[in-house]
């Protein structure tokens, strides 16, 4: 459905060239979730936003079923059927939540309420609030998950979606995600989440700006854990007085 | 009688379809055209000078709309008006001035309101400005609000001019005393070769007063706009200014917020801001289908609501 190939990506900061992908190669099928973790800053949103045309890499194509897509701009990509969920979600002095949602999906009022009340809002309290400072971190986050599921696009990727929403919720937000993917949708999520690596087809590892390993979660799952732990109770022993009450 | 043009101009200014409800004055090029007066609500024409004065009386709630338009060019109309809200009243008060020129020459209207908010009074008014016509002549507009909030009252003035007035200077002053509360939201949005000034100036005159000035504008072609918002505590008031602009194109804004405070107890913060449109915001809305002009336009809407 969706394809990145050979991309690179490098990008102009303080006037040095930084190589922030390399060779990056996915394939994203149609009916199957996905799974993109790695460490901080390996790469995930920018794979997500040379995806969505948000960046524009410096080498390879990026196609969707079939079609060379590599040249169109981040809103012939959406009307394509591309949607992005952002990590950290842009705040609009003055406009509505209601209105935000109904940019997404053009249609009745009870859709844009269904989509908050999945994600653990009410639309009474929500729908007339404004989309700027004074919505909480986790609130502004859920609003930025209900517009992709009210966009309901063929491609959906959500950038860490539980970053910020508290546990309780969290059962909640999985529940949604996983049941409004359908057959003909993909979806693809980056998290850090064990739980939501349980439930995806397939992870892809991403370090480094490029994939360093991808396969089925009982391939990946075991190796990911392993080395999260390892690195874990290294630091552990290290602080051992501070972190005497490691979890792990 | 109130022609198709009269119509529309009402509608874009006061959300009127037709005769107002509740008590109105409706002057038109100059002249008050139509009038009714309520029980409590007496709105009266000035004798020695053009205007009128609308008397309301306590413990009185009601709508009151005096909407202004202009359908002629080479007409200067100069008004005065007093409105006072007797105590404990509740009113909402709908001004505003609809101008459409369709000749070469200008077609200016400068509005003189002299407003009084009693003690425990509430008033809501809403002023909001529109231009229009084809002859190329001006549409000038030059506001000026004395307003004098009185011990535990409450006014929110609401003023909004969104397009097609092309010079406009405005003069808000207003007294709030002990215990009265004063909110002021000013929205605005200039384009083309258009100039907007905005001077206000608030004094917090004893304890407890209190002010809230929140100014958004957007400034688009050619256009220029200034702002003076002052606000000044001579008691233990507080008082919070917000001046937020969007710039584009071409265009010019100065901002310059001033709060100055004469009592240890006074507590004054002004913030000020002008940019261009954020551009995650724009990436956002492309994200979502629409294109850059599209998202503007729904940024620009959302940022003057
Ligand atoms: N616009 C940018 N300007 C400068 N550096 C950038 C920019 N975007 C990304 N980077 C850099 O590229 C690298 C990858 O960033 P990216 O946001 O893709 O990481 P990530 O895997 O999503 O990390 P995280 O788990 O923290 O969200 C980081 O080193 C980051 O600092
Ligand atoms: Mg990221």
């Amino acid at each position: 459905m969706l394809s990145l190939e050979n991309i690179s990506l490098e990008l102009e900061v303080e006037e040095r060239i930084v190589s922030i992908l390399n060779d990056v190669n996915l394939n994203f099928e149609a009916g199957k979730m996905y799974a993109l973790t790695g460490p901080n800053g390996s790469g995930k949103s920018s794979v997500a936003r040379v995806a969505m045309g948000i960046y524009k890499q410096t080498g390879g194509r990026v196609l969707y079923n079939g079609e060379d897509i590599t040249e169109l701009g981040i809103s012939e990509r959406a009307r394509k059927g591309i949607g992005y969920a952002f990590q950290h979600p842009a705040r609009f002095k003055g406009m509505p939540v209601k209105d935000m949602l109904e940019l997404a999906f053009k249609h009745s009022d009870g859709y844009n309420c269904k989509v908050l009340r999945d994600i653990g809002l009410c639309p009474d309290d929500y729908l007339e609030r404004t989309l700027d400072n004074s919505l909480s971190g986790g609130e502004i986050k859920r609003i930025e998950i209900a517009t992709l599921l009210a966009l309901n696009p063929k491609v959906r990727i959500f950038d860490e979606p539980e970053a910020g929403i508290d546990l309780w919720s969290f059962e909640q937000l999985i529940d949604v995600i996983g049941n409004s993917h359908r057959k003909d949708t993909t979806t693809v999520v980056i998290s850090h989440q064990e739980k939501i690596l349980n439930m995806v087809d397939e992870i892809v590892l991403i370090e480094k700006g490029t994939v360093s390993m991808r396969g089925s979660r009982d391939e990946i799952w075991p190796q990911i854990k392993e080395s999260a732990e390892c690195s874990c109770r290294k630091n552990c022993r290290l602080e051992e007085d501070i972190y005497a009450d490691c979890p792990r | 009688m109130l022609t198709a043009l009269d119509k529309k101009l009402l509608q874009e200014i006061a959300d009127l379809h037709g005769e107002p409800p509740g008590a109105f004055n409706i002057r038109k090029d100059g002249e008050g055209i139509e009038r009714r007066s309520l029980e409590g609500i007496e709105i009266i024409p000035k004798k020695d000078q053009p205007g009128i004065d609308v008397i309301v009386a306590p413990g009185k709630e009601g709508t009151v709309h005096i909407p202004v338009i202009l359908t002629e060019t080479d007409l200067s109309d100069l008004v005065y008006n007093k409105i006072e809200i007797g105590e404990e009243a509740n009113i909402t008060l709908v001004a505003g001035c609809g101008i459409h020129n369709p000749g070469k020459g200008n077609a200016q209207h400068d509005g003189v309101h002299e407003i009084i908010v009693r003690k425990g009074a509430r008033l809501v008014y809403t002023e909001k400005h529109f231009g229009e016509g084809e002859g190329g002549g001006k549409r000038v507009l030059n506001p000026k609000t004395v307003l004098v909030v009185e011990e535990g009252a409450y006014a929110e003035l609401e003023l909004i001019q969104i397009r097609g007035v092309d010079e406009t200077a405005r003069v808000t002053e207003a007294e709030v005393m002990a215990g009265g509360r004063l909110v002021m939201y000013e929205r605005l949005l200039t384009d083309k070769e258009q100039t907007a000034e905005s001077d206000v100036l608030v004094k917090l005159m004893a304890e407890e007063s209190t002010a809230r000035i929140v100014s958004r504008s957007v400034a688009q072609g050619s256009s220029s706009q200034k702002f003076y918002p002052r606000l000044l505590a001579f008691g233990p008031g507080r008082g919070h200014v917000e001046c937020d602009s969007i710039i584009m194109d071409q265009a010019t804004v100065r901002s310059v917020p001033e709060i100055w405070a004469e009592n240890s107890e006074a507590e004054l913060v002004h913030e000020a801001a002008i940019g261009k449109i954020a551009g995650e915001q724009l990436i956002k809305l492309m994200s979502l289908g629409l294109t850059e002009e599209e998202a503007e336009e729904a940024i620009i809407s959302g940022f003057l609501k």
